[in-house]
């Protein structure tokens, strides 16, 4: 296995399950499951075991694996050297499950649906755009740039919600801006993390070529974890584009005032997606675009930036659901939380938390205290008053 | 054996009961070099009663438990050594209470150290806890059950001495309280003025009960801290050196250090002494206090102290220290190990030396660290190795190289901490007959079955 000189290292002290200040455990499976083999510690010394025939292949060792976010907190506190490839070795643990065919049935589901019909929803290719109807945003033909929106924002209804919000202010700003629509295929990050890395590339290399093809040289994402895939995978691949996440965009647009921002006076509270903050440190941007809303309160939790907790749809889960809803899943976690601040809104910036949040909100019944909006949508809001 | 797994499940709810290979194997093992031995079940309770029930459970089966919070003690202390139930503390972290006033805690069985502090650091920034440098997952729980040291240890001995109070699930199933909350709302006491029980719990190494409750006394945190390190080649003068700088009851904590890598530590014995103050001028107050005491030894040539520079500082002031950790890792193995006996101050040098030898004989990575414990009443010495996890011969040499050390610590008159199995073994061949008559009374009084963590403090 890749990465296997480097998984006897694990001491197992638990830094990794911390956030910086050690406030509270910051690791989704662990506080879901509460023993140790679920953290990122166990995992490693899992991992050793299966390597060194300690244990063997079994059910419960891929579940463990594929419990795994993806979300960087185990990376971001771990305290030894070797922190950098902690996602890695899961990432490649997973990959033999995968060589092996030993991956859980509802991930291997996942894993078909983007072979088969390019998506996990086993939706068909061709409502891809549908999200557009209604917005001024066009199919890409040699526009300045590529917006991206992916598969959740393609077919998932918060997703939908928040591609179109992004896709009504973009063009508004006068941006030159175009979208694939049926022609977008999945960036394949999540399938990476997953452990697919044959299926990764054969969609990266479409992706890239695709964009070369049609004269795509800035792009910008909805989803993070897109954002991730393009700026740090692609380029490995030969894919190097200008990329950006709309956050960021949003945040120069309001700086340069093509955005006019009336009054909005509402407390709002923001989670920092994994993909944004943690692997990518942009924590800066969707804030700045909150603030600069005239009359909006923007509160913290106590678990933000590089110590956000993640939502629990990372690594595929938002679509695998190994772990499950429950009052530990830390989508409900995140929910109370963002509650107890006092915030009406609970701002996104990811359709994968968007989904997450939303439904932890219901199942913890604080649809009447707080609403889950991506800042796009609160943007737009802002805009209509 | 599934009618024990259905009633486990029963209590906890079946997300919280394993008996699955992959738990079973982590749950066999700890940190360091201990042989592994697996549990039947591991269990992760989350209420007091919810350990109640298992205990009584485990005593109608007639099966050990072993109670868990990080396993960090690195001395096996949670292996299973008979298999059983390994119950896994850490769902109960919740923070009961904080009397700011009297300066105490109530936090439950698998708070850990880290939650403890971050939760004073925000809510009441005048007030700390001993903190030792394991990890901050450790649980206050576990460290005062082993006689853990912090921190504070040199000011208030102890963290076992800060308790003040206990819930314990008896080894027969009872919810006991223990000190003033045996009798009051009010945690402020482990046991004086009434008759002090916590004996039978503190130092047991979870053979005589389960804390599901600790109070911890809490103390004054000061709004500034500073490091200093003084520094000789000399080891026979670090003794005298701890005892004039405990005389001046300027500092916080005090440790003596020695380490052969990197090239500037080699040679040399550091003390690391920590000072604190409200304001610059109690600050630098206690700094001339503490030079001052030393300047024998400065005007001698015989040490002085060292700059620091301002980038290794925050490495210093880090609580928990995460460089102590990070020593496991020096052979890019993952492993280290540490007996701790505790012993008189004037044994540092004969300590160090024989380190010094057990490192060059078994050809193993060594660091010697002694935290002072109380006003130089004893120290903690750490012999300690790191090994890689991949070589088993390393492995081997560092086990044989911790027994020669505990050996000969014992010879000089120490005894031990957290001591493994073996450990344990030699220390009560060690011990007056009469004070093993008096464990085995006590154990066998509070555990008629055996069932708490069979295979520790076992006496025959």
């Amino acid at each position: 296995m890749e990465f296997e000189e480097i998984v006897h290292r694990c001491f197992r002290c638990g830094y990794c399950k911390f956030t910086e200040d050690y406030h509270d455990f910051n690791c989704p499976p662990y506080l879901k499951f509460g023993l140790d083999t679920y953290a990122a510690g166990g995992r490693m010394w899992l991992i050793n075991a299966w390597l060194n025939h300690g244990i063997e292949t079994s059910k419960h060792y891929a579940e463990i694996l594929y419990l795994c976010n993806t979300c960087g907190n185990c990376k971001e506190h771990c305290v030894f050297t070797f922190k950098e490839d902690l996602l890695n070795i899961f990432e490649a643990a997973k990959a033999e499950l995968v060589e092996k065919g030993l991956v859980p049935p509802a991930v291997k589901d996942y894993l078909q649906g983007i072979l088969v019909n390019g998506n996990p929803y086993k939706e068909p290719q061709h409502k891809r755009g549908r999200w557009a109807e209604g917005t001024d945003i066009q199919p890409f033909s040699g526009q300045e740039f590529l917006f991206y929106v992916g598969d959740v924002g393609s077919y998932d209804e918060p997703g939908k919600k928040m591609a179109g919000s992004v896709g009504t202010i973009l063009p508004k700003a006068g941006l030159s801006i175009g979208i694939l629509g049926s022609k977008e295929k999945c960036d394949g990050n999540d399938v990476k993390a997953l452990g697919e890395t044959g299926l990764f590339a054969k969609l990266a290399e479409e992706n890239i070529r695709l964009f070369k093809e049609i004269g795509v040289k800035k792009i910008i994402t909805l989803d993070p974890h897109a954002y991730n895939a393009f700026t740090k995978e692609y380029p490995k691949l030969g894919g190097k584009f200008k990329v950006w996440h709309y956050t960021q965009v949003l945040a120069m647009l309001i700086k340069g005032k093509k955005i006019p921002l009336p009054g909005y006076k509402v407390k709002v509270t923001y989670h920092d997606p994994c993909y944004l903050g943690r692997h990518n440190a942009i924590y800066n941007d969707p804030r700045e675009v909150l603030r600069s809303i005239p009359g909006l309160i923007l509160v913290e939790m106590n678990r933000n930036r590089k110590n956000s907790l993640c939502c629990g749809g990372g690594g595929g889960n938002f679509m695998t659901d190994v772990s499950g809803l429950g009052k530990d899943s830390s989508s409900r976690i995140r929910a109370r939380e963002a509650s107890e601040t006092g915030a009406e809104f609970l701002a996104v910036a990811c359709p994968i938390c968007y989904k997450m949040l939303d439904e932890a909100v219901k199942e913890e019944g604080l649809e009447e205290k707080i609403k889950v909006k991506d800042i796009a949508e609160i943007v737009n809001q802002a805009i209509l008053r | 054996m599934r009618d024990v797994y259905n009633a486990l499940v029963e209590i906890v709810g079946e997300e919280y009961v394993s008996f699955r290979k992959e738990e079973l194997y982590f749950y066999a093992r700890d940190p360091g070099l201990m042989p592994a031995h697996e549990p039947d079940y591991v269990v992760a309770p989350e209420t007091t009663e919810e350990v109640q029930k298992i205990v009584k459970l485990a005593n109608r089966e007639k099966i050990p438990i072993v109670p868990m919070g990080a396993g960090m003690a690195l001395t096996g202390l949670i292996i299973p050594l008979k298999g059983g139930i390994v119950i896994d503390m850490k769902r109960m972290r919740r923070i009961l209470e904080v009397n700011e006033k009297a300066r105490y805690a109530i936090v439950e069985g698998g708070t850990s150290q880290g939650a403890l502090k971050s939760y004073l650091d925000r809510n009441y920034p005048n007030l700390r806890h001993s903190i030792p440098d394991a990890p901050p997952t450790v649980t206050i729980a576990a460290n005062v059950v082993i006689h853990g040291q912090g921190r504070l240890t040199q000011q208030y001995g102890f963290n076992s001495d800060m308790v003040s109070g206990l819930e314990v699930v008896l080894p027969t199933g009872e919810i006991c309280k223990i000190g003033s909350c045996s009798m009051s709302p009010s945690w402020f006491s482990k046991g004086p003025t009434l008759p002090d029980l916590s004996g039978l719990f503190l130092g047991w190494l979870g053979t005589t009960g389960i804390m599901t409750k600790v109070g911890l006394k809490l103390y004054p945190k000061k709004k500034m801290r500073d490091v200093e390190l003084f520094v000789t080649d000399r080891e026979d003068l670090i003794p005298e050196i701890l005892f004039r700088l405990t005389h001046t009851e300027m500092v916080e904590d005090i440790t003596a250090w020695f380490q052969p890598k990197p090239i500037i530590f080699q040679g040399n014995h550091h003390v690391t002494l920590y000072i604190t103050g409200d304001t610059d001028e109690e600050l630098e107050f206690k700094r001339k206090m503490v030079w001052d005491s030393v300047k024998e030894f400065r005007d001698n040539k015989d040490g002085g102290f060292m700059w620091i520079l301002p980038a290794m500082k925050p490495t210093f002031l880090d609580m928990p220290q995460r460089s102590v950790t990070t020593f496991a890792d020096v052979k890019k193995g993952g492993g280290f190990e540490y007996s701790g006996p505790i012993a008189l101050i004037e044994k540092y040098p004969v300590l160090a030396r024989k380190l010094v030898e057990l490192g060059t004989k078994f050809k193993v990575a060594y660091s010697g660290m002694a935290r002072v414990i109380g006003r130089s009443h004893a120290m903690m010495f750490g012999i300690a190795f790191t090994f890689n996890r991949a070589d088993p011969d390393m492995m081997e040499r560092v086990r044989k190289a911790l027994h020669e050390g505990i050996t000969f610590a014992f010879d000089q008159g120490g005894i031990p901490w957290k001591p493994t199995a073996e450990e344990q073994k030699m220390a009560m061949e060690r011990m007056d007959p009469n004070t093993l008559k008096l464990m085995k009374m006590i154990k066998e009084n509070l555990d008629p079955n055996g069932i708490m963590n069979p295979g520790n403090w076992e006496v025959n």
